[in-house]
């Protein structure tokens, strides 16, 4: 009891670094290495397999009256088809409902492991994993984009604000640019990055608080740790909420992205 | 002798000051949203879509300000 709570209350003002988990595999501790297989990317490949296995088994043999893992598919499914993809994008959203079927279970699955016991990390609280899914949303919209109306016309209408007087396009061009062509990805990623980021902070502050506050001298702070750690529990119950809130925000804007791309000249 | 000394870091301060913007902002969101619902309730689930989409926008704008603090220091 003496020896841990020393240990964890030496890093109580957490920081970057609490974000960082050692090497799975010895050997490549100290080489460039060290970072591909940590507790982060391991929870990176459960989640997929998981988001894999749970349509693969849950389609492989579809009932015309489902059966229970089929009735949750098909209600996710049907959630990111009907609201999302259809609600935004139009008629033409329903061939585009795989993709974000799969983003959204994926990012869900991933924000999962911010509270899961044991796992307690979201790996979305390393930049590297939102990035890749941003850069996925944003070849996506563009490519379709370049598809419905040429190289040209799809720069056109992402850059140029029809309706505006000309003496105003010299500067709405650039801030149209910059922002649907190169900003998008980015506040997509970091979006999702720093909420789980803070999200993990928070709890971090709270739980580590609490030691922190429990081997304090004087014995009239040592109560409050119990204060900081029914905190955390309630931040717990907070940050499920923002993960299913982030993980439908990011399905939500590719989306909105896409019904930009597929829109007819505004 | 100084009166008073403040140890710590700057960009705490700093992610203070660029939290009060999207907090009007996000505020105004959802101030909009019950009020739009309240006035007219079929519309909810109409415009509940475009709420959290407006919500996201906005509070990429305290995430980056967040960001920014960490990275900079």
């Amino acid at each position: 009891m003496s020896e841990v709570p020393t240990v964890l209350a030496a890093e109580f003002p957490p920081g970057v670094e609490s974000f960082d988990f050692p090497s799975l595999i010895p050997a490549l501790e100290g080489t460039a290495w060290a970072a591909a297989f940590t507790k982060v990317t391991l929870l990176v490949w459960i989640a997929a397999a998981i988001t894999v296995i749970f349509f693969l088994v849950t389609y492989r043999n579809p009932q015309l009256v489902p059966t229970k893992k089929q009735w949750l598919a098909e209600s996710v499914y049907g959630l990111v088809r009907d609201n999302i993809a259809k609600d935004i994008i139009g008629k033409e959203g329903a061939r585009f409902a795989p993709y974000l079927t799969t983003v959204f279970v994926f990012i869900l699955v991933n924000n999962l492991w911010g509270i899961f016991p044991f796992a307690q990390i979201p790996p979305m609280s390393h930049i590297a994993f939102p990035m890749v899914l941003a850069v996925f949303s944003w070849a996506l919209y563009i490519g379709v984009g370049i598809r419905k109306h040429g190289f040209l016309g799809y720069l056109k209408s992402s850059v140029w604000v029809s309706g505006a007087p000309l003496w105003v396009q010299p500067i709405l061009v650039p801030i149209e640019f910059f922002s649907n062509l190169l900003l998008r990805p980015v506040t997509l990623a970091v979006r999702l990055f720093a909420n789980m980021f803070a999200g993990h902070m928070i709890l971090l502050v709270f739980t580590l608080g609490g030691v922190a506050l429990f081997q304090a001298e004087s014995l009239f702070i040592k109560p409050v740790a119990f204060l900081s750690w029914g905190m955390a529990i309630v931040m717990t119950l907070f940050e499920l909420g923002i993960l299913a809130l982030q993980a439908y925000v990011f399905t939500l804007l590719t989306a909105t992205y896409l019904q930009g791309s597929l829109a007819e000249e505004h | 002798m100084a009166l008073a000394e403040i140890a710590g870091n700057l960009n705490a301060i700093g992610y203070g000051i660029a939290a009060l913007g999207p907090g009007i902002g996000v505020g105004l969101v959802f101030a909009a949203y019950i009020q739009a619902t309240a006035r007219q309730p079929e519309s909810a689930g109409l415009t509940r879509v475009y709420m959290f989409m407006g919500f996201a926008v906005i509070e990429a704008l305290a995430l980056l300000g967040l960001v920014l603090a960490f990275a900079l220091s």
